[in-house]
This record gives C-alpha cells, structure tokens and sequence, in this order.
C-alpha cells in the first residue's frame, strides 16, 4: 500500500512538473501545453521503425487524434510507405486520403493533428523536417512532431519527444524571408526553433487489463541494458556525428564570412567609382563639356547574395538536440 | 510422421531470453520424445497441461505450425477497436497480419473490418478488407493475411460463416479470440484453427481446434511494454516519461531487490529452511560463472578511463554549446 501511494505520488509529482514545465517551455501563447499519448500509439511507432527502418533511414508516419483544451491527445497513428526509387508516382496524399477514410470506417479518430518520424542518434533537425512541420502547423493549429529515438529506447529508455515550431519561427517562415537581417529583427537564436512539449501516456482500463494478463503469461525477464557500461559503440557513433555537423557549421561561417568581406570589398568598390566620377564630372566642367550621365550604380555593382542563415540555424540547433539528448544518459 | 518436427521448445527464445541457456539443453532430451510437449520453459505461456494432446492433434498437414507467436501491439489494436465498435455491436472482428515461419506463425499487426451481426445472418465488409491490406501492404510488404480475431469469448456459427471467408485470403487461416467481457475477470486470449470433421459424403462441420499463443517483444517493444505498463499503477491512468536519472535509479533498485531475493535465498538453502534443487542451483552456478574474474584494481582503472572519456566528450560538448551560443550572439550584434 504504502508503495503505491509513493508510486501515485510520484506520478501526480511528475504530472504537476510536467505542467509546470509545460508552461516554461511554451513561449508566448502556445496553443498546446501537453500531448497525451496511448500506450497503442507508443507500441505502433515502436513496431514500425523495428520492422522497416533499420539503418540510416527515418521512417515516418501520420498521428491521429483530437484537441482538448490545450491538451492534444493522440489516439492512433498509421505508417507512411519509405520513398522508394521505382513508383515515384506513389501518390502520398492519395495514400493518406484512403486510409483515412477507411479509419473513420471503423470509429477511429480520423483527424491528423501531425506525424512522427524516427531520428538516427538524435540529429533530426533539417530542412525537410522545418517545412513539413511549418507546413502541419500552419494548417493545423496544434500540430507537433514526435521524434522517437530508436537507439536510445534501445539502450533502456524510451525516448520519445514532442516538439513544436514557436510562434517567432512560424513568423519567419511564412515571410519566407532567410536572410540575415529578417533573422535579426525577429531574434531568433537556435533556443528559439523548438520547443519541446511535454508528454504523458495514458491508457484505458480495458487496455490495463491486457497489459495485466500480458505481464501474467509472458514474463519476460526484465532487460537491464539500462544499467549496461559497454557504451563506448554508441559514444563514438554520437561523437562521429557531433563532428560532421560542426564541420558542416564551420563550412557555413566560412562562406558567411566569405559574403561579409565581398560586401565590404564592394562598398569600398562603390566610394572609389564613385569619387572617381566626380572627379572626372569636374574635369569635364572645367573644359565646359556635358558631364556624364549618372549612371545608376547599383546596376554596375550587383550586391552579392547573402547565404540563408537558416542552414546554419537548423544546423546548431541539430548539433546541441542531438548531444543533449544523447550525452546525457552516458554520464551516469 | 516426418512433418511432425521435433520439439516446439525451440519456439520460446524470443519469449525468454534469459532462460536460454537451460532450454538448450532441454530440446535434445525432448527430441526423442516428440508427443511428450516441450519441458514447459520456467516461463510458462498459455495452457501447459493442454500440450500433450495439442502437439498429438496437430500433427498433420498445418504448415504454419502450431504456435501463434503475438505481438503486443496486436492485442492494444484489437482492445482499441473494441473500445470503439459501434452502438449495438455486441463484438469486433478484423484481420491479423503477419508473417509464416516453418513451425510458426508471427502476428504483427491487425487493423479492424466493419461488420453487421444480427441472429441469422453476418454481413462482413470484404471490401474494406481488401483495400485496407492493399495501403498496408504499401508499407510493410513482407506482411501477408494470417486469419481474423473477434473479440468476445465464445466462437459463434458465424464465427465459422466468417472464417470461411478467410479461408479464401489465406491458406489455413487462423482465429483468434480475445475476451474483452471479461469472464472469469480473465480476459484470455485464444487461437485457433479449423479443422473439418463429420461424416464425409453427409454432415460436415468445422472443429476449432486451439492453438498455444506466445507473446514475443522485440527488444524496444519490450522497453515500451514495460514503461506503459507504469499506467496500471497510477490513479488516473497517466504517467509522464520519467527522466533518465529516475530510470537509472529504479533499474538499479529492481537489480538491488533480485539480488536480495537470490542472496536470502541461498541462505535459505545453507540453514536448511528450504530444500536445495538443482535446477536454481545450476542458474546460481551460471550466474556467479558469467562475473568476468578481474581483479578490483583493473577493474577500478577501466571504469575510470571510460568515466574520463565521457567527461571529456561531455566537456567538449559543453565547449562546442557556448562557441555557438557565442558566435549567435555575436552575429545579432
């Protein structure tokens, strides 16, 4: 009796943190504070990336559900088809079309409220995943994506996570607008992207009963990779991929660093031609000739392009997900 | 007969993992003795005493075998449609997915068909059912149909009405029934397959003839199970996704407690309170035989330079984190 008591406790002190955390981490007014999960859509995202997404690929899927207050409860999902190379005629939205008709057959919640997708190592923040997200929420007003971590649920854990684009990045994704400057005025560091949203799994009664027989017939020892020191495989693989991304993020301030000085060199370009033309306008005056036209120096002089800043944004925000998430569990 | 393979013991690893290494040398002994049903593994899944005639009836032409190996994540969609039939429907039927491995057959996956059932007749939508196995079988396509579940814990005529209809999807299909009106305040779950009997040439009939059911978990499925199971035990059925620290903390707490059980056990047996047998003894001897002998020292200095390792990854991490934090600041200057 007495451990149950800790072990509700605990859970209604997790449930009271999560809330708080909830409203930590939503900026502004977020329009979801916590999603809810059921164990059957936890078990299906486990069961698809298992059966067909081993390697490098992610493998992704549709989540179902409805809005309660500032609460999103997903209820049941379905998996996409891979991108394969021969039917690129594979109509996706049709695929989608259908088999969410044929839910709503079967009283299942048929309203998409987003999409989950697997992440290898905990690097997932791409382009790809930005515009796909931008796209849902902007739709759908309560969209999240769940990143689930096959690694590290492999390791003990399950690692599941919800996240959401931030108003300020909703902003600038509409403008469409990456360049340095619109990035500025809106102050979007990498903290700013995501925000994370805080989970809970509930599950019916009728399924609490299953689980109960479940756990009386099967009986599988417990696993306890948890507790297992042979981490160095995985280490190595984060710290491999940790070094790409800073590469790529040195290679992306270079070239940043590249347009600044061509801007600066063009500046400079511009004052002499410029001072040079007066020069000579004056020369001209002098002997009483016409001066020369004016001409419009912008055309002469095109400004080089500034790189989008976006890149390296989604580039530094992977980096610091993927170790925060993945480090953290070796250090114990 | 040559189709009757040996021993079905073979079929538990997945399910047991940890006893592995006992049921190994059990299968030889069974070998010989095919009728006697496998030394049930320490595990013991669905019916036992019922083996014996089980693995006697189903010898014969079944070729996919005599255990049903299920997912968990069949069961949660199969109680998850249940939860939301229709007003009036009394039961919910659908099909299994999966895959057929030479004793065995895997259910992985199921999704629900819409069905009418009233006293002299049952309507199923086929057409629904075929549709729905085309768009999964976009996904997965090493899946084929297996059979069909019901909830409800008896098998209806039109139970054999539907299963006939399956018998055109799949060769030899399988059902199989889970009890979701809780009778018994047990909901069991049960396989079967049909089985023609009666008098050729006049009356024919289809027997039922059940099948063991095994639950296997892929290893995250496994991790899954066991933190959505946290649910059973919390008042409103919610649990948050603990931190790492907590889960670090509480799988050392369930190690600490078995060792307790094995130590107070051991005990036990050396003050004579509890009769030794060999069996425990032997899992003792493995235990004890798996510890590496390497002597505290060394042991001291490799946990110590895989600590320093990960302090250092940590450390340059950390330096990594406020460059970029820096460099961000820098730029909207």
């Amino acid at each position: 009796m007495a451990s149950r008591k800790e072990s509700s406790g605990a859970a209604g002190s997790g449930f009271g943190a999560s809330k708080g955390k909830g409203k930590a981490a939503a900026t502004g007014d977020s329009a979801v504070k916590q999603v809810q999960i059921d164990g059957l859509v936890v078990l299906k995202i486990i069961k698809h990336y298992q059966e067909e997404g081993q390697g490098n690929e992610v493998v992704q899927g549709v989540l179902l559900g409805l809005v309660v207050d500032d609460r999103l409860e997903i209820t049941n999902c379905f998996p996409f088809p891979q991108h394969t190379e021969d039917d690129a005629d594979f109509d996706e939205v049709q695929y989608q079309m259908e088999m969410m008709r044929s839910l709503r057959h079967v009283n299942i919640d048929h309203l998409h409220v987003g999409w989950y997708q697997s992440t290898y190592y905990g690097s997932f923040v791409t382009r790809a995943l930005l515009d796909s997200q931008f796209s849902y929420q902007h739709a759908i007003e309560e969209s999240v994506v769940l990143i689930y971590d096959p690694i590290k649920t492999a390791q003990g854990s399950l690692s599941l996570k919800a996240y959401r684009l931030t108003p300020k990045l909703m902003e600038v994704c509409k403008e469409k607008d990456f360049s340095p400057e619109a990035l500025k005025k809106a102050n979007i560091a990498y903290e700013n992207m995501f925000e994370e949203v805080p989970i809970v799994i509930k599950n019916s009664y009728l399924i609490n009963v299953m689980l109960w027989e479940l756990e009386k017939k099967s009986g599988v020892a417990d696993r306890h990779e948890l507790l297992s020191l042979a981490s160095s495989n995985h280490l190595g693989k984060s710290l491999q991929l940790l070094m790409d991304r800073v590469d790529e993020m040195s290679q992306d301030i270079v070239k940043y660093n590249t347009y600044l000085r061509n801007v600066s060199k063009q500046q400079q370009q511009k004052h002499q031609y410029q001072q040079r033309r007066q020069q000579e306008n004056m020369q001209r005056q002098s002997r009483g000739e016409a001066p020369l036209p004016e001409e419009d120096i912008n055309k002469l002089f095109k400004p080089p392009q500034p790189p989008p800043r976006m890149d390296s944004l989604l580039i530094a925000g992977d980096v610091l997900t993927a170790f925060s998430t993945q480090f953290f569990i070796y250090k114990c | 007969m040559a189709a009757t393979a040996p021993a079905p013991a073979p079929a538990p690893p997945a399910a047991a993992p940890a006893q592995s290494p006992t049921a190994a040398p059990a299968t030889p002994a069974a070998n010989s003795t095919p009728t006697a049903a496998a030394p049930p593994p320490p595990a013991a899944p669905a019916p036992p005493p019922t083996a014996t005639p089980l693995s006697a009836a189903l010898s014969g032409p079944f070729p996919g075998g005599r255990v049903v190996r299920l997912h968990p994540v069949v069961l949660a969609s199969i109680v998850d449609s249940f939860e939301r039939r229709n007003e009036g429907a009394a039961r919910v039927i659908g099909t299994l997915l999966g895959t057929v491995d030479k004793h065995s057959v895997e259910v992985t996956n199921c999704f629900s068909v819409p069905h009418n059932e009233s006293e002299d007749e049952v309507a199923v939508d086929m057409e629904f059912a075929k549709n729905m196995y085309e768009l999964h079988k976009k996904v997965s396509p090493s899946e084929i149909i297996l059979g069909w579940y019901a909830t409800g814990h008896d098998i209806t005529e039109h139970s054999v009405l539907i299963h006939e209809y399956y018998s055109r999807e799949a060769h030899n299909p399988i059902h199989l029934t889970v009890d979701t009106s809780l009778q018994n305040s047990r909901m069991s779950i049960k396989a079967y397959v049909s089985a023609p009997m009666g008098v050729p040439g006049k009356t024919m009939g289809v027997m039922f003839t059940p099948l063991t059911v095994k639950y296997v978990y892929y290893d995250t499925e496994r991790i899954g199970v066991d933190l959505i199971m946290k649910t059973c035990f919390s008042p409103n059925r919610v649990i948050g996704l603990s931190s790492d620290l907590q889960q670090v903390g509480s799988a050392s707490a369930r190690i600490q407690d078995t060792l307790s059980m094995v130590l107070q056990y051991a005990e036990d047996v050396l003050s004579g309170k509890v009769a030794a047998d060999n069996t425990v003894g032997r899992f003792l001897m493995d235990l004890i035989n798996q510890v590496p002998k390497i002597p505290p020292e060394d042991f001291e200095t490799m946990l110590n330079s895989n600590i320093n390792d990960l302090l250092m990854v940590t450390y340059l991490a950390n330096l990594t984190q406020s460059q970029i934090a820096l460099n961000e600041k820098l730029l909207s200057l």
